[in-house]
Formats: C-alpha cells, sequence, structure tokens
C-alpha cells in the first residue's frame, strides 16, 4: 500500500506521493534535479557548503515527524516533495464552485491561471535565496547562521514543491516553466525574479529579519489564500508549507526584538533616556530606534505592493473560480460566494484619503492586504513591549497603507506615514527621517562582523530566549568547515 | 480544595502568533484573540501534537494548578505566571510525566531525595509523554547483548532500540515506559514499566535516532523476560519519554557525584557518554561509585574501565568475591571521605543515586557521617542541594 504520511526515501527525492509508481513525473524530476543542485552549489559560499548545520527535516507530514533535527551538509540536505494528506470528501471552498468535490486534476478552463500563480509563487522561493547568499560571511552567531540556512533550505524545498505541481500537472510548458525558475536569477539584467521585491539584495542581517518579518508574511499570505484553493493538490502543497513558513516569521520576529532589545539594553547600560541621541547610541556599537523604524516603514511598504492593485479583477476571478481563496476562508462564516457582498477599499477622492465601499469580490487583494496588516500589527506591539519593559519612551508603529507606494492607487503620491497628502519639497525633507538613507545603510554595514564563537553574539544583537529544539546557549548551531 | 491537575499553556511572551499550533490541534483545543494564543484546559488531550510544529519553543509550557486557568484569563496575559507553590505536587523542575500512572512512579522514585526534586539549573529542557499509552511509539530492536559474565547469578542485558522516522528526544537521566504485549488478569493492556535511557542524547550511535537501556531479568517478571528475550528485528511499543528532575547539568565546569548499584548504572553511563562526546579528551570531573556483587555481575564493567580517569574517577566495590572482605559503596565512600567532604562543599557538585531502594540508608548514612565530620548538617546541606537542583535520588 501506498504510505502517505511517512516518506519515502525509494527515489533520488524524498516524498510522500508515490513517485516510484509515477514514473513519467518522476523521470522529469530527476532531470531537473542536478540542475537544482548546481544552482544551489554556486550560490551559498562553499565554505558553508561543506559545514555541518543543525537543521530540522521532514521525516514525515504528520505532526510528530516533520521535525526532526540533525546535523547535515546543505547540499546533503533532502529535499522533497511533501504534501498535507489528503482531507477525504474536501469540497471546493469557495467561488462559484463552492460544495463541489475539490479537484484532484486542474480543470482546463482555469489551466492558465493556475499555473500562473504557481509559477509567480515558485519564483520568489529561489529568489529570496539568491537575495541572501551573502549573509553568512556577516552571522552575528551560530545561532542565527543556523537560521539563516534554515530558512534557505526550505526555501528551497518550496520551489520542490511547486515544480513538482508544475511537472505533474501542467504538461510540456510546466516543465518549460519549471526550468525558468532556476534559470532567472534575482537581481539579473537580462532575466530577472518575477516580482519587483525579490530582485533587491538583502545587505544585512536587519535587512533579512525585517525580510523575514514582512515579506516572508506576504509569502506566508499568498500561501493561506492558495491553501484554500478547490485543486487539492495546491492546497495540501501550501498547507504543508505554511507549517515551515512559521519558522521564518519567527526568525523575523525575534531578530528584530532581540535587535531591539540590545539596543535598548546598551541605552539603560549608559545612562541615555533619550532614543533620539543618534549618535551616542550609534557610538556604543547598536542600531537606534529610529533607524528600526525606518527599516520598518521601508519594508511594510515594499511588502503592500505585493498585493497588487485593491481593485482586481483577475483576483476576483481566480476567487470566483475556486483557485484561491481568503485568509482562512474555512473559518469565515459568509456564503463564501461574495456574490452581493461588498468591502471598504482606499480610494483617493478629489485630493483626499477615503475609504468606500465596493464589490467584494473584486476587493480579494485588499481584504488579503488587511489581514496582513492586522498580523505584521501583532508583532509590532510584541517588539513595543520589550521596549515598554526596558523603561524606554519610544513606541514602533506602522505606517498609513498610502505612504511610500508604487502599486495601487497610492502609487507615487506625496502621502507622509500619516496618510497626509504633503508637497514636494516636505516630501523631501521628510524622506530623510522615514526612511533608512545611505549612511544608515553604512552605519548598519559597519556592525555586520561575523561571530563564529558558539553561545557568542554580535554586539548589537541579544541571545534568544529559547534555543532551537531546546538547545543550550553554547550549542554548536554549526560546526565551521576551515575556511 | 480539587486536586492539582497539570495545564498545558503557552508562553505569551516568545510566542509569535503563527497559530500553527492552532491549525495541527485535531481536537480544536487550541484558540486564539487578538493578544494570546491559548490551550482549553477542558479540552486538551495532551497529544503532544502542537509541540514539534512549535517553531519557538513557546509551547511547551505546563503548570500545576488547583484550578486550570481560564481562557479568558490566558487571553489576558502578558507574561505567564509563575508555577503556584502548592503544598503537594507542585513541581517547578518541569513536568516529570503527564499521565497519572508514569508520574506516580517518577514521584516514588524520587522520594529519597527527602523533598520535591528540581532540574539542574543548567539542564537542558526534557521533552516528555510524546509518545503514551493510547499512541506508543513503535521501535525496532537493533541489539540486545548480555553484560554480567556466564557464571554470574543474574542476568542484565543491554537493549537498543532504534526508532525510525518517530521523533524520540530524549536527555541523560530520562526513562521510557515499554508496554508488555498481552493483557492482564482483568482483559485490560498491560501497563507500561519504566526503564532508564543508557545512552546519550544524540543516540547509542551518534546521530542516530535509538536509544539503549540497561535491563535485569527478574524471576516471574512480566516485562523484564519480554524484554530480555527480544530478538534483532522485533518491534516494541514504547511511551515517553518521561523525567524532568534527575538530568545532568549542561554546564561543562559542573562535577558529577554519581552512586549506584546494579543497572543503576544506566543514566552513569550516559552522563559519562555525553561527556566523553561533547569535551572530548579535556576531562569530565566525575565520580562514579558503583556497587556490584563481583566483577562479572557489574554491568559495563570491561567498557567502564576503559574510561580514562580524568573524565570519570571509578570505585568499583564488589560485596561477594570470595576470600574477601564484603564492601558496599557506602564502606568505599567512608574511605574516599576527604575527597567527598570537598565535593559536597563546592558549588559546582551535583550529586545523583541511583539504583535499588535498599542502598538509600547506608550511602544517606555516609554522606551524613562525612558531612558532619567537615562541621556541616548533612540534612541542611542536602536540602540547600536539593533546591538547587544538585541532589538527585531515583531507586526502585
Amino acid at each position: 500500500m501506498l504510505d502517505l504520511i511517512n516518506v519515502s526515501y525509494d527515489t533520488q527525492i524524498p516524498n510522500n506521493v508515490g513517485l516510484s509508481s509515477d514514473k513519467k513525473v518522476l523521470k522529469a524530476l530527476e532531470k531537473w534535479h542536478p540542475g537544482y543542485i548546481d544552482w544551489w552549489n554556486q550560490l551559498i559560499p562553499n565554505r558553508y557548503q561543506q559545514s555541518e548545520v543543525y537543521l530540522r527535516t521532514a521525516v514525515s507530514v504528520d505532526p510528530k515527524g516533520w521535525a526532526k533535527f540533525d546535523y547535515v551538509k546543505m547540499p546533503e540536505y533532502r529535499w522533497g516533495v511533501l504534501l498535507a494528506p489528503q482531507v477525504e470528501g474536501r469540497t471546493i471552498p469557495c467561488g462559484e464552485h463552492a460544495g463541489e468535490p475539490a479537484w484532484q486534476d486542474v480543470p482546463g478552463e482555469y489551466r492558465n491561471l493556475m499555473k500562473r500563480l504557481i509559477v509567480i509563487q515558485g519564483d520568489t522561493e529561489p529568489a529570496s535565496v539568491e537575495q541572501q547568499k551573502a549573509l553568512a560571511l556577516t552571522a552575528p552567531s551560530l545561532y542565527d547562521m543556523r537560521n539563516l540556512f534554515q530558512v534557505n533550505v526550505e526555501e528551497g524545498r518550496h520551489l520542490w514543491a511547486m515544480v513538482y505541481l508544475l511537472h505533474k500537472y501542467f504538461g510540456r510548458d510546466g516543465r518549460e516553466e519549471a526550468d525558468d525558475l532556476l534559470r532567472r536569477q534575482s537581481g539579473s539584467e537580462e532575466a530577472p525574479r518575477m516580482l519587483g521585491a525579490f530582485n533587491e539584495e538583502t545587505p544585512d542581517w536587519l535587512s533579512f529579519f525585517m525580510f523575514t518579518y514582512f515579506t516572508d508574511r506576504d509569502g506566508k499570505m499568498q500561501l493561506e489564500s492558495l491553501a484554500q484553493s478547490g485543486f487539492d493538490p495546491l492546497s495540501r502543497t501550501c498547507r504543508f508549507m505554511l507549517t515551515e513558513e512559521a519558522h521564518h516569521m519567527f526568525v523575523g520576529e525575534t531578530g528584530v526584538g532581540r535587535t531591539i532589545q540590545r539596543t535598548c539594553e546598551v541605552m539603560k547600560e549608559n545612562g541615555i533616556e533619550d532614543p533620539f541621541d543618534v549618535d551616542r547610541i550609534r557610538g556604543l556599537g547598536v542600531i537606534d530606534l529610529p533607524l528600526i523604524q525606518k527599516k520598518l516603514n521601508l519594508h511594510y511598504t515594499l511588502s503592500l505592493d505585493l498585493f497588487g492593485q485593491e481593485v482586481s479583477t483577475n483576483a476576483a476571478n481566480a476567487f470566483n473560480a475556486g483557485i484561491k481563496g481568503r485568509y482562512q476562508e474555512n473559518r469565515l462564516t459568509d456564503d463564501h460566494q461574495l456574490q452581493n457582498d461588498t468591502y471598504k477599499v482606499w480610494d483617493i477622492v478629489d485630493g483626499k484619503i477615503v475609504q468606500h465601499d465596493v464589490p467584494a469580490l473584486t476587493a480579494i487583494n485588499m481584504r488579503l492586504r488587511d489581514d496582513y496588516t492586522k498580523d505584521a500589527a501583532g508583532g509590532v506591539g510584541r517588539w513595543n513591549k520589550i521596549i515598554e519593559k526596558m523603561g524606554i519612551d519610544f513606541e514602533l508603529k506602522l505606517p498609513h497603507e498610502a505612504f511610500h507606494r508604487k502599486i495601487g492607487v497610492f502609487a507615487d503620491k506625496l502621502i507622509d506615514p500619516d496618510g497626509k497628502f504633503i508637497s514636494g519639497a516636505e516630501y523631501d525633507k521628510g524622506m530623510v527621517e522615514w526612511l533608512p538613507s545611505h549612511a544608515d545603510g553604512d552605519y548598519i554595514q559597519s556592525l555586520m562582523k561575523p561571530e563564529y564563537e558558539p553561545g557568542k553574539y554580535a554586539r548589537w544583537i541579544a541571545p534568544p530566549k529559547v534555543g532551537i529544539d531546546n538547545k543550550p546557549g553554547d550549542f554548536e548551531y554549526v560546526k565551521l568547515a576551515m575556511a | 480544595m480539587n486536586k492539582p491537575v497539570k495545564q498545558h499553556l503557552i508562553d505569551p511572551e516568545i510566542c509569535i502568533r503563527c497559530y500553527t499550533c492552532e491549525m495541527t490541534c485535531p481536537i480544536e483545543a487550541i484558540t486564539h484573540d487578538d493578544n494570546n494564543v491559548v490551550v482549553d484546559a477542558e479540552k486538551c488531550e495532551f497529544c503532544m501534537d502542537c509541540i514539534p510544529v512549535c517553531p519557538t519553543g513557546s509551547i511547551d509550557e505546563w503548570r500545576v494548578v488547583t484550578t486550570p486557568y481560564s481562557l479568558d484569563e490566558q487571553f489576558g496575559w502578558m507574561e505567564l505566571p509563575a508555577q503556584e507553590d502548592l503544598e503537594d505536587g507542585g513541581d517547578t523542575g518541569g513536568m516529570e510525566a503527564l499521565d497519572e500512572a508514569m508520574a506516580a512512579l517518577l514521584a516514588e522514585a524520587h522520594e529519597g531525595a527527602g523533598g520535591k526534586s528540581k532540574a539542574p539549573t543548567s539542564a537542558s529542557k526534557a521533552s516528555v509523554n510524546l509518545h503514551n499509552l493510547a499512541k506508543p511509539a513503535v521501535a525496532k530492536v537493533q541489539g540486545n547483548f548480555r553484560l554480567t559474565g556466564e557464571e554470574a547469578d543474574s542476568d542484565v542485558r543491554h537493549i537498543i532500540l532504534d526508532f525510525g522516522g518517530q521523533p524520540m528526544p530524549t536527555l541523560e537521566g530520562q526513562s521510557i515506559g515499554i508496554i508488555p504485549p498481552g493483557r492482564d488478569a482483568d482483559g485490560k493492556p498491560h501497563l507500561p514499566r519504566l526503564y532508564s535511557i543508557s545512552s546519550p542524547r544524540d543516540g547509542e550511535r551518534p546521530g542516530y535516532n535509538n536509544l539503549s537501556l540497561t535491563v535485569k531479568r527478574e524471576e516471574n517478571g512480566l516485562c523484564s523476560n519480554y524484554v530480555c528475550d527480544l530478538q534483532i528485528g522485533d518491534e516494541v511499543q514504547v511511551t515517553g519519554p518521561f523525567g524532568a528532575t534527575f538530568l545532568m547539568p549542561n554546564d561543562p565546569d559542573a562535577r558529577i557525584l554519581m552512586i549506584c548499584t546494579g543497572t543503576g548504572s544506566a543514566p552513569f553511563r550516559a552522563f559519562t557518554m555525553h561527556r566523553q562526546r561533547s569535551r572530548g579528551s579535556s576531562g569530565g570531573d566525575m565520580v562514579l561509585f558503583f556497587g556490584a556483587r563481583t566483577p562479572d555481575s557489574l554491568p559495563y564493567f570491561g567498557p567502564l574501565n576503559k574510561v580514562p580517569d580524568r573524565i570519570l574517577k571509578k570505585h568499583m566495590v564488589f560485596s561477594r568475591i570470595p576470600g574477601a572482605d564484603k564492601e558496599y559503596v557506602q564502606d568505599r565512600m567512608m574511605v574516599e571521605e576527604e575527597a567527598i567532604a570537598e565535593m559536597i562543599a563546592d558549588p559546582k557538585t551535583h550529586i545523583y543515586i541511583c539504583g535499588l531502594r535498599g542502598m538509600e540508608v547506608g550511602v544517606d548514612h555516609a554522606f551524613a557521617n562525612i558531612a558532619e565530620s567537615a562541621g556541616m548538617s548533612w540534612s541542611a546541606t542536602r536540602d540547600a542541594m536539593r533546591e538547587d537542583g544538585r541532589y538527585h535520588v531515583e531507586t526502585y
């Protein structure tokens, strides 16, 4: 009998989809595999490829088996194809087909739309590994280096997940799309990644933490909506990816939190009460809270752009077709069709920012973005608790959604972080305070010195409260190969 | 007053609200509001499905309470409340086991410490109850070796169990439960029997998901005979791991004094191997008093002798050597009086006693003699060490 819970290792590619009896797809994947390994090997510096990293590998998709920790060299990591267990009798959760049995194959009329969604999702996965390829060189601790590599290998696995769907369900053009996922490169002139935010390098660790907090959270929301898909293999793939994605959220939230913690500690130790006493704080080698606010403004607003236009017929079509749902669609109690509902979206009318009702079906993107903002605001509140607990008078906040936007109704408008229209002169003057400048970037860069001794942390970041897999503070999360 | 119960909680200061636990819980016992993710004490059945999926470790929190915290109380928390000091059962050292039967067995085994056991402050946090009676893990027997000589009057065996892909994270000093096959007189499945693990945390073989047990065949012993007769390839139903206080310190400078008889050596084999593997040849600062009848009835006699003295100072003591006087562990402790007095006075020292219940009185008496000769009150010293997580007894 086919064992669909435990991971089978009888092919080169660990999987719980019975690959060994699916010769055609197996052959296609085995053909794709060397290209993937090449891509990985050329990306991350060789010293880290040879190091033993304490990683978690899924050995099955049931809750008890998917977090097995052990030392592994990254090129030997068992990337594989893992789908959440099939739910018996699952139905399409939304749109005009709501209530019909979920599709086990792609319905012809939605083939192109579905393929496009999978390709866009798949393209972001390797892109982020490319963006982060140089970070290990400046890791503030072995603990952080291990977390980086965990994020990287799992993004790699997410690419596998999407490539499997392309090979299995989309025939020849699926295979071509899968090859293109390895051909495009983040930041490349000739063949850039599909989404703008994924072509920027992640230059430092604070950017990495902000990226995993804000941009990976966009990824999480997109996965949440695809996890509600009526196309069952896509839904099952995304559901399992979400359990891994939670680790990425964790790295971002605790990374920024530990940076804040350290800044507050050093301020207190040196009797600095004023968080805006930037020169003195930077003189002590930690990142001032106003700069953390600027980084937050930047990464949050870039991530909002990833949700696309507020009002979108493409999104309406995808929802109506049952290809993607809303965040936690299965927990919502409306009719799941939205034929007569409305939803509030932002707009600009007579030079003012207003909200008005539009047909809910067209506001699917906006709704997901609102869910995202609510989710993202939670962690900002927890960062503020750290600051409050340390007795420092400063509050981080998410800027208004209209600020610093490139996509949607607010694109390229002169609006400040409070959501007020301002003049060009005010905008230029304000930007120095609102977004990180080159000088800010250079300052952060100057702190990026590696700390490779077990249990030690770079000066600008506090140690974590709890180790990975309950390991003690001085645990050697990466056994570095000799340089 | 209500009988104290164990409650599963989530640490709101560590949790990142990813809701993965909530999605994973098979019975919807986990829920959230805008502030916190919380566990409903009325619903949670301790199935542990939520523990491995948590990316933060915030999910692995337990309190003994007379009245469980309500959902509303938990929603309001900014931080986790400390363990209340309960007269009975308030276990601040960590949750030894979640099911009553196993918790009772361990409480009984630890009674000899003279008070509530506490884990060493630098010990790793132990996972408990990942597998229970309703959903045991299935291990495969990888090895079964007799440790005692052919001539010896006891049959002690080294059993190696492999867990394959199933999670079985253990620490030195923890135990697992083995469920003997068959049914009892009432037609119910047998309850698991507890056995101390004798391999270190990274496995009998490093990096393999296996562990070893040290089991003595007891006459008419239902489970010990079953275990001692296991063949390679047999499948065994296992619960646990259990135990959250009889653990070794991670602090590499901690000194360890171990006293055992017979299969009580199991946790100390694990302690020693862990230090050997983690500290290499840099020394160990461990001392072992090990009592048996004869050398060929002392488990691991050969391998133990090969452990260098700078890692483990060994005192093997025999009570049935023909032509020699009977010597028990407490006798040898008196011979080593000065060295032991020096260790007791050192706040880095951790004491562990493991073996048959009968050894407790003699060992305690020896400690009292040694402490009092050095001008210390033994009962006060022992209580202070225990409070500090540095005095541990496990006897049966």
